[in-house]
């Protein structure tokens, strides 16, 4: 039997970045300050984490202003989502063979 | 035991961070309950200024009615400015505090912001049918069709709510639901608004809000 282990995606091995991905599956586009204040990270980390996913190519930025303030959004590109769908596959076959 | 956990744990937090994100569940059950309490003692206040003037609910209006029958419109203002308008602006207020009250407190609780992209979005999809039934529903006022009032109150707000409940706990969707069906009864039942109404928005506010309580904020 395949050990379904090899189909999780390392890049989701992170909570942060598995609850950044949940978060923009689920909003057609999530700025800075709202994934700050959902997932409790400092500014620094989370864009640590959001740079990774954005050079996997799982996400695309858009800056933007609202007046004079910085407003960056984030949003799931299609390789994203499909790596995304891959990963809880994956976790769901490994919840059904333990069984 | 560690590997066992492991992935049940991140469906855990992958469902609940796509809930957090998507929907305002703050919402506390106890804001339901006082809601509902303030609707009863509101229209126990109503009831019992309506059997002053003599009569169920229909032709106590006629009363306003009768005033200005000259140009056949009920005159907004005089509305506006009775006792029972006063009532129901009270109880709208007092129910709204409180509920606001108990979902602020709650959110300080779960850590979500009152004031955040969810919360936004559930009070814009509320207020819509909530607006355009205030709207229809002066209207009616004025051209004196006061029996359809409290009907019209159930089904707008039970349309609102099943609009929201995308955007939180989805069970408010039955909420919604309950107070259509209670209004489109009640079209049949003209009359006895005040009795639809307070089981509406008083009855069925509380019994939503225990059962809310039961399920998610019991320790």
């Amino acid at each position: 039997m395949k050990n379904p282990i090899e189909n999780l995606n390392k890049i989701f091995d992170s909570r942060i970045r598995l609850g950044i991905m949940s978060a923009l599956m689920v909003n057609e586009e999530v700025g800075f300050n709202a994934l700050k204040e959902l997932i409790g990270v400092t500014d620094g980390n989370l864009a640590s984490h959001l740079k990774t996913l954005e050079d996997s190519g799982y996400v695309k930025v858009q800056k933007g202003f609202i007046g004079r303030k910085t407003n960056t959004t984030y949003q799931v590109t299609k390789a994203g989502e499909k790596a995304f769908q891959l990963h809880v596959d994956a976790l769901e076959q490994m919840i059904k063979g333990m069984k | 035991m560690d590997d066992y956990q492991q992935p049940i744990d991140s469906i855990k937090d992958i469902k609940q961070m796509m809930e957090r994100s998507s929907r305002f569940i703050s919402l506390s059950g106890w804001s339901g309950v006082a809601a509902g309490v303030c609707a009863l003692a509101g229209a126990w206040f109503a009831s019992d200024i309506i059997t002053k003037n003599g009569g169920p609910y229909g032709e106590h209006i006629s009363v306003y009615r009768a005033d200005h029958a000259d140009n056949g419109l009920l005159d907004l203002q005089v509305f506006m400015g009775s006792k029972l308008f006063l009532i129901a602006a009270l109880t709208f207020a007092a129910a709204f505090f409180l509920s606001f009250f108990f979902t602020w407190t709650r959110s300080k609780k779960t850590g979500t912001p009152v004031w955040g992209s969810s919360s936004q979005r559930l009070l814009i999809n509320v207020l819509g049918p909530m607006v355009a039934g205030g709207l229809f529903l002066l209207r009616m006022i004025q051209l004196g069709i006061v029996g359809l009032i409290a009907p019209g109150c159930l089904i707008f707000y039970g349309l609102a709510l099943v609009n929201a409940s995308k955007y939180t706990l989805g069970e408010v969707r039955y909420l919604g639901y309950a107070n259509i069906l209670l209004g489109i009864i009640n079209c049949w039942f003209i009359g006895y608004g005040l009795y639809f109404w307070a089981a509406g928005f008083g009855v069925l506010h509380i019994i939503y809000g225990i059962i809310m309580w039961y399920k998610y904020e019991r320790q």
